[in-house]
């Protein structure tokens, strides 16, 4: 790991001076884990390393008229056992449960689920966000791209979102906030997630001078959400697929779905598709498996991952029906 | 004097090497708890902003198992290298050094960490509980006899990190099922396959822990 | 009459074969327990290494001038030359040794190389793109396997076998800490072989500017603990040599244990094996040809030919070809049984699939088979013994037969290993203070090394456990051989029985006039010494101990020796059984339960034994399900040098597990070691219940895209 300048601010107005202006001057420490793992690998080099962990404001859950307000801050562990949480938002439970490592849960945070690199192996050894040899060559169309991107991978970005958090907050259709010493700016998470182009760009929309700040998530309003992820170890493993869904209903009929894949794109990938076919249907096997399909009509496996499209098609399938009985 | 190597810690002795004279290598007064104050224990001090420190060393002081330490480390040190590297508290060990496999495990604040993805400057202030704190082989917890006594170890090198983790699961879990073990200790890998020993070693300290108890 | 050098009948055993509680348990599991990782030692470096970042690459030029003048840093030294060959990922370059373990980091990214990128191959298992690197050896034949599988009496099976490469993943990477008092050193080593390496490093060292001094008499080594080794840390290694180099350099101990990454890279890998398999069987299930085309690597030497066919050696109509695959990746290492777990994939895999294709339960096509064995006895006791305990009658059915989404299966598979003991030395010495010391230059890996010395020693003393010391570790004591190749436990139980009996004969000899008889009416047990037939006439251990005056008994016992015993012997037979669930749309596999039914001669400590089976059942849960080393061939870098894509089961992933050792049968032949024997069926025996469950065969490790693939080319989903 480089050496770098620590501060631990305590309040946002003492933060944000000391952030960067540009990436690689400063980098925002929440749980470590990942941070200080891309560290370790030089990966990334920040000069600074600014510390969230005395900023009081971040650590808290609060409700207000636009919904359930998650400081940046909180835990993956205080959300899941966090009781309005239990109680209305039973895909994000099942999303931090599936990070099957309590300790993992203890440290990392909903600011750093959505904020940390992806886990691609070219960008971790070195080979950059697009992978890219020192001739500039496409590492992963030939490479080793088993766990890489089915959708949403025909620019140069091939990686998969690694956020847990992300699909499911995007199906509850929630916001984050983004503050600097200029203001506060809001974004919806399916927004607040891009896909990369080009060399230097970060696959999210936060500025070198932002902090995300808190989480926002609207009132589910009786909506069935759950999330499905297929892993294959119990143990600390990241997921093959995922799928959160949102649902709300009219009896047993389906009036609108939100439908989120995760780790099958650059970003959570959000399906229409499978929205537009679950709407005014009854939710039931083949209604879950014909949005399953829609969902992955146009999915492009890379050279390894065809099995993915499967994986993601099983992952949406169930998650469907056990919203169904949810 | 030889080493007693049957049951005791195994330094040998051959040149009075103790703990005490490796700190004292070091240039660290591993007991000085002397004056030190709530400030230096506290998250730095602002006025007007906050300070910023390093690259270079600066000092640190870290509450371990209720006692308190002073060091001088740049703040890229972890907290599993300053304790393994600076206070010779080799119980945690570094395996993965990435936040996969436990072998790092502390608890902090009340909770299962892992420690060599933790800046030991930013456990300031906090409640740092290591394997030496809590148990030892004259006057074993819970957790580490039924450790022992379930074979749930083998070379050994995951079992400190797997007895914090289960302690720390077990302040929190007092009557766990089969169930609730495979995911409590989910943070936590061992190479030569002790897990069928660990699991039956964390349900017997469980009823232990609540009074020799049943479910 | 039994020889003088046996084990104590089993009427007469109070500890041998009981479930005793490890002796450094207690140490373990409060993190007391030193390893070498774990030594400080005063004004000690840490040193880390600079390491290839290529496959296969020339070295044009090193710096280390920034790396020198870097903060902290107090020695730099080269372990390439300039024009050096670097053969793999991860190959040794230089190492830096510094203050703390920051500036060493901080040095070695300061060292500049300059490289020539030369071409590698990384990837052996689609034979046609290996080119050059692929090594064919002379074909084997035995009987007339052409005319056997043309003929018109028998079924042929064919299929397609393969199993990849995976690494040791030492928990405790391998390293050392090495302290020099002037010519005299003394090294932590995490080894395998306290009584090796410190010869290995004189040697190394000879002939080297400021060490002419330095014999192996110089150099002590010290294992009191170790983090896992399977095979792979029998060598000083040339990071060993490196950290004493710098230490010698530096005027200081120095520490240098390799990065996980590293670890991964270079520091132990099992060879892979990949097979095209005909064998031939007549209806009534007899095996009468078997035909292999195998390839596989084992890094930059090739991979040898597995022994296939496997256990079923006597198949009398056979022919073997195989192609040794040179990569560019970290060299094989011995890993728990050599060669066989993968043998016996193979075999175990065929022989499955042929009895799927004759419509035989595979438990009867063993059974019919066992003529073909060398302990056919053996085999059908373990087979029917875990067919019992697996309740396999009632869960087997004909392969991929079977509905909904989630499918069972069960498979077995046999293994065997020899296990002859090495030479061991055990030295007794009884003080007239009633206490007993016992030395031996042998290692505890984790397998209950130091239990079984007190178990033996105590049983023949009839002394409680801890009235043994037990001191080991320490290549000053008695010498006692590596512990590899399930050697250990047969040898120093021998030298250990040995040493005692003759010590204990000394002994009695000393106390026999005080009971008024002759020293061989004389036995000792629960803590008494006493006259055979009449316990009246006894007295206590202590008391007859005080009859030594002020001299010591110190008895040394050797194995092997030319007096008669039967203390141990090698060659033992395994039978494993497996139960698994496939989620047919997922291509998850769980295993959800496994029997493993195996015999060792004589158990000396149970506990530790089924401790030892129950591991290697788990380890054949990561490797079957989950590791493999994942190389890029563009670049020549394995991706998953981490253990975060590298794989293995975490607590609930692993099946229940039912260890069965088969005790009385075959105690008369003597202590059998336990290492590999356990290590070799069980990856094959869970590969065949996938196939018992989805009627398709699976290559290892059986990942959801595999099992996904096998399903669409033909498996019954």
């Amino acid at each position: 790991m480089q050496a770098f300048e620590y501060a631990n601010p305590k309040n946002l107005k003492e933060a944000f001076p000391l952030l960067g202006s540009q990436w690689g001057e400063a980098e925002v420490l929440a749980g470590g884990t990942d941070l200080l793992s891309l560290m370790k690998d030089y990966v990334q080099t920040p000069k600074r390393v600014v510390s969230l962990g005395g900023i009081r404001e971040l650590k808290q859950v609060k409700t207000s008229g636009a919904g359930l307000h998650i400081g940046a801050m909180v835990t993956l562990e205080e959300l899941s056992e966090n009781a309005a949480v239990r109680r209305d938002y039973g895909s994000l439970v099942q999303a931090a449960q599936g990070i099957t490592s309590p300790q993992m849960r203890s440290m990392g945070t909903v600011g750093g689920d959505l904020c940390q690199r992806p886990r691609c192996w070219y960008y971790r050894k070195g080979f950059g966000l697009l992978a890219r040899d020192a001739q500039g060559r496409e590492l992963i169309p030939n490479g080793e791209n088993r766990y890489h991107a089915i959708l949403g991978n025909d620019g140069p970005a091939k990686f998969v979102s690694a956020s847990s958090l992300g699909p499911a907050l995007i199906a509850l259709g929630a916001k984050v906030t983004l503050a600097s010493s200029s203001g506060n700016r809001t974004v919806d998470v399916e927004k607040f997630f891009l896909t990369p182009s080009g060399p230097g760009q970060r696959e999210i929309d936060l500025k070198p001078n932002e902090i995300l700040t808190e989480i926002i998530v609207p009132a589910a309003g009786g909506a069935k959400n759950t999330t499905y992820e297929v892993r294959q170890k119990v143990a600390l493993d990241w997921p093959l697929a995922t799928a959160s869904v949102s649902l709300k209903m009219s009896g047993s009929t389906v009036q609108s779905a939100r439908v989120v894949l995760g780790h099958v794109a650059p970003t959570p990938w959000v399906s229409a598709e499978a929205a537009q076919a679950l709407a005014g249907k009854p939710l039931n096997e083949s209604t879950a498996q014909a949005a399953a399909d829609a969902a992955l009509a146009k999915a492009m496996p890379l050279s390894q991952n065809a099995y993915k499209v499967t994986l993601a098609n099983v992952a949406l399938k169930r998650a469907l029906l056990a919203a169904a009985k949810a | 004097m030889e080493s007693d190597n049957q049951g005791k810690p195994s330094q040998p002795a051959k040149k009075g090497f103790s703990r005490r004279s490796f700190l004292q290598g070091v240039g660290i007064g591993g007991g000085a708890a002397v004056g030190l104050s709530n400030e230096l224990l506290a998250a730095p001090q602002s006025g007007s902003g906050a300070r910023v420190v390093g690259p270079g060393p600066v000092r640190v002081a870290l509450k371990i198992n209720g006692r308190v330490h002073n060091l001088e480390i740049e703040p890229r040190v972890t907290l599993l290298d300053a304790l393994r590297n600076r206070l010779d508290l080799t119980g945690a060990k570094k395996v993965c050094d990435r936040a996969t496999c436990g072998a790092c495990t502390m608890i902090v604040n009340g909770r299962a960490v892992y420690s060599c993805t933790t800046l030991a400057i930013e456990a300031q202030g906090k409640d740092i509980q290591t394997i030496e704190g809590f148990t030892t082989p004259a006057k074993m917890h819970a957790v580490s006899a039924a450790f022992v006594e379930n074979d749930a170890q083998q070379c050994g090198f995951c079992t400190p990190g797997f007895v914090v983790a289960a302690k720390a699961f077990l302040d929190r879990h007092a009557n766990p099922t089969m169930a609730d073990v495979n995911r409590g200790l989910g943070g936590n890998l061992c190479r030569c396959g002790t897990y069928i020993g660990v699991r039956q070693a964390v349900l017997d300290a469980a009823r232990e822990m609540r009074g020799g108890r049943r479910a | 009459m039994p020889s003088k050098y046996d084990y104590p009948p089993a009427d007469k055993r109070s500890l041998i074969g009981k479930r005793i509680t490890r002796l450094d348990g207690p140490v373990k599991a409060t993190g007391q327990a030193k390893y070498s990782y774990d030594m400080n030692r005063p004004g000690m470096l840490i040193a880390k290494m600079l390491s290839s970042p290529y496959a296969h690459a020339k070295i044009k030029s090193i710096d280390t001038s920034e790396a020198e003048r870097s903060p902290g840093v107090k020695a730099v030294v080269l372990m390439s030359k300039v024009d050096g060959e670097l053969l793999w990922e991860g190959s040794e370059i230089a190492a830096v040794a510094a203050e703390t373990e920051e500036q060493a980091t901080d040095g070695v990214r300061k060292i500049k190389v300059e490289y020539d990128v030369l071409p590698h191959l990384v990837k052996e298992e689609d034979l046609s793109k290996v080119g050059a690197n692929g090594k064919p050896s002379a074909e084997q034949t035995a009987g007339n396997p052409t005319q056997a599988f043309a003929a018109s009496d028998v079924v042929v099976s064919e299929g397609y076998y393969g199993i990849d490469t995976i690494t040791h993943c030492c928990l405790e990477s391998h390293g050392n800490v090495v302290e020099w008092e002037g010519d005299n050193c003394t090294v932590y080593a995490s080894t395998q072989a306290v009584g090796r390496v410190g010869g290995d490093l004189a040697k190394a060292l000879a002939g080297e500017a400021g060490f002419s001094g330095v014999q192996p008499a110089n150099i002590r080594v010290l294992t009191q603990h170790m983090g896992g080794g399977f095979g792979s840390k029998f060598s000083i290694d040339t990071w060993g040599i490196a950290a004493a180099k710098l230490s010698k350099k530096a005027g200081k101990p120095v520490k240098l244990m390799l990065d996980r990454d590293q670890e991964l890279l270079m520091a132990g890998m099992r060879p892979s094996d990949y097979a095209k398999i005909k064998i031939a069987a007549k209806q009534d299930g007899t095996i009468v040809a078997w035909d292999s085309e195998s390839w596989s690597t084992g890094g930059a030497t090739g991979g040898t030919l597995p022994p296939i066919p496997y256990v079923f050696t006597e198949i009398p109509n056979r022919r073997l070809r195989h192609v040794a695959v040179m990569t560019n990746t970290g060299p094989a290492r011995a890993w728990r049984a050599p060669n066989h777990p993968q043998a016996s994939f193979l075999t175990c895999g065929a022989m499955t699939d042929t009895a799927a294709k004759l419509n035989m339960d595979p438990l009867q096509f063993f059974l019919k088979n066992l003529n073909l064995t060398a302990r056919g006895d053996v085999y059908k006791l373990e087979l029917e013994k875990g067919a019992e305990l697996m309740d396999w009658k009632s869960k087997y059915h004909p392969a991929g037969q079977g509905s909904g989404t989630i499918k069972t299966g069960v498979g077995l598979a046999v293994g065997t290993w020899g296990g002859r003991p090495h030479d061991s030395e055990c030295r007794i010495t009884i003080h007239p203070d009633g206490t007993v010391l016992l030395e031996m230059g042998t290692q505890d890996l984790g397998v209950g090394t130091r239990t079984v010395l007190a178990i033996v020693a105590a049983e023949t003393f009839g002394l409680p456990l801890n009235a043994i010391e037990v001191r080991i570790g320490d290549s000053k004591y008695p010498p006692s051989g590596a512990s590899g190749g399930s050697t250990t436990v047969g040898g120093v139980s021998a030298s250990t029985r040995r040493a005692s009996i003759k010590a204990l004969d000394k002994l009695f000899e000393a106390v026999a006039p005080t009971l008024s008889v002759t020293a061989d009416k004389l036995t000792a047990v629960d803590g008494r010494v006493q006259v055979a037939g009449d316990a009246t006439k006894n007295m206590t251990w202590k008391a007859a101990c005080a009859k030594l005056g002020t001299s010591n008994i110190s008895e040394v016992g050797k194995q092997p020796a030319r007096d008669e015993g039967n203390l141990n012997d090698s060659g033992v037979g395994g039978a494993h059984m497996a139960e698994v669930e496939v989620d047919t749309e997922t291509g998850i596999v769980t295993v959800k339960k496994v029997v493993a039914v195996q015999d060792c001669g004589l158990v000396i400590s149970l506990k530790t034994a089924e401790s030892q089976v129950y591991g290697a059942v788990i380890q054949a849960v990561c490797n079957s399900l989950y590791e493999e080393r994942i190389f890029d061939q563009q670049t020549g870098r394995m991706l998953n040098a981490d253990m975060e894509f590298y794989k293995l089961s975490g607590i609930g992933d692993i099946p229940d597990i039912v260890v069965h050792m088969v005790q009385g049968t075959y105690d008369s032949r003597g202590v059998i070691g336990l290492g590999e024997p356990p290590a070799v069926p069980p990856t094959a025996a869970i590969a065949n219940a996938v196939h018992n469950a989805i009627g398709v065969r699976v290559s290892v490790p059986m990942t959801p895209a595999r099992v996904l693939a096998a399903l669409a080319k033909g498996g019954r989903a």
